[in-house]
């Protein structure tokens, strides 16, 4: 019944997704320049979603680990692993976009300020998560769980940590702030960025329900 | 006499010393903000590569995940096709 309603819900969402992907760049191309950067600022339409898709995938991998732990629910566990992969995907987007922009912006590409390092930190934890997945053998999910939930726990403190220290990086006021000739390119590109997480996530997932099965029935052949 | 040369090119030591001095001092930079205009080429970075790059990068990670979650789907169906042909011929037997 529920994999039936995802299924009756993905290809609408995907139409939607790549309308709103395709409506993207003109969107881009006629919000104003901002004043002091000027082009290289066009760069925040993907970058911010992308970390907006991160930690939204850190969120799920952080409570998929949580239930898994406490309930021992197999399926938890799936989406844990689904959305850890999209963390380092969408995490790797925005750690490569940022450094472009603050080239030109900062004049550096990188800076170990609270925000920078803290993001870095952040996106390691998932990458340490795959790589416990891979390698960490049988058992390996109880400790990767309570890895995700150390890396959900990071979502915040990287959220704030550009109000909280002295960064080079933009304050988080900025996107509450925008003007609107701004503000509508950005909420379009959120939405997109959001929407391709949700049907990523229902792929990955999906992937994840095959292998489980596929594992089941070799056990089954073999008994 | 002799003591007013020796004065002559001491001072003439000292103004040679001085005239090198201020010849090796590099040029001071003018007081204030300047103008972008007078600000050298070279200095300048373009934005549009890093904006260019920036989109690229997104779209080949997008476009390339999206093709890695298709192959492995494509793999998880084969085997599921194929551990299910080997169950139903387990269960014949």
């Amino acid at each position: 019944m529920r994999t039936q309603s995802v299924k009756k819900l993905f290809v609408p969402l995907l139409i939607l997704t790549a309308a709103m992907f395709a409506y993207a760049p003109v969107a881009i191309q006629n919000a104003p320049y901002e004043s002091t950067m000027g082009l290289v600022q066009k760069i925040f339409y993907f970058h911010v979603p992308s970390w907006f898709v991160m930690f939204s995938a850190a969120g799920v991998c952080g409570i998929g680990g949580a239930v898994y732990l406490f309930t021992g629910r197999k399926e938890a566990d799936r989406f844990a692993l689904a959305a850890a992969e999209l963390a380092v995907v969408f995490g790797l987007m925005g750690l490569i976009t940022g450094p472009l922009w603050g080239r030109k912006a900062w004049g550096v590409w990188w800076q170990w300020d609270a925000r920078l390092t803290s993001a870095l930190v952040m996106w390691l934890v998932f990458v340490a998560y795959l790589l416990l997945r891979k390698y960490g053998g049988v058992g390996s999910e109880k400790l990767s769980a309570v890895l995700a939930l150390f890396g959900m726990a990071n979502v915040p403190f990287v959220y704030l940590s550009v109000n909280l220290w002295r960064t080079v990086h933009p304050k988080t006021s900025v996107v509450m702030t925008l003007q609107p000739d701004m503000g509508r390119p950005f909420l379009l590109c959120s939405l997109a960025f959001m929407a391709l997480f949700v049907l990523v996530l229902a792929a990955r997932v999906r992937l994840e329900n095959m292998r489980a099965k596929v594992d089941e029935l070799y056990l089954s052949l073999e008994d | 006499m002799r003591k007013g040369i020796r004065f002559a090119v001491l001072l003439a030591c000292l103004g040679i010393l001085a005239v090198t001095a201020l010849a090796q001092q590099p040029p001071q930079p003018p007081e204030g903000f300047v103008p972008a205009a007078s600000v050298q080429g070279q200095e300048k970075l373009p934005a549009a590569p890093l904006v260019i790059t920036a989109y690229s990068v997104v779209w080949l990670l997008v476009f390339g995940y999206l093709w890695s979650i298709w192959r492995r789907i494509a793999r998880a169906e084969r085997d599921l096709s194929e551990v299910s042909r080997r169950l139903a011929g387990a269960q014949r037997r």
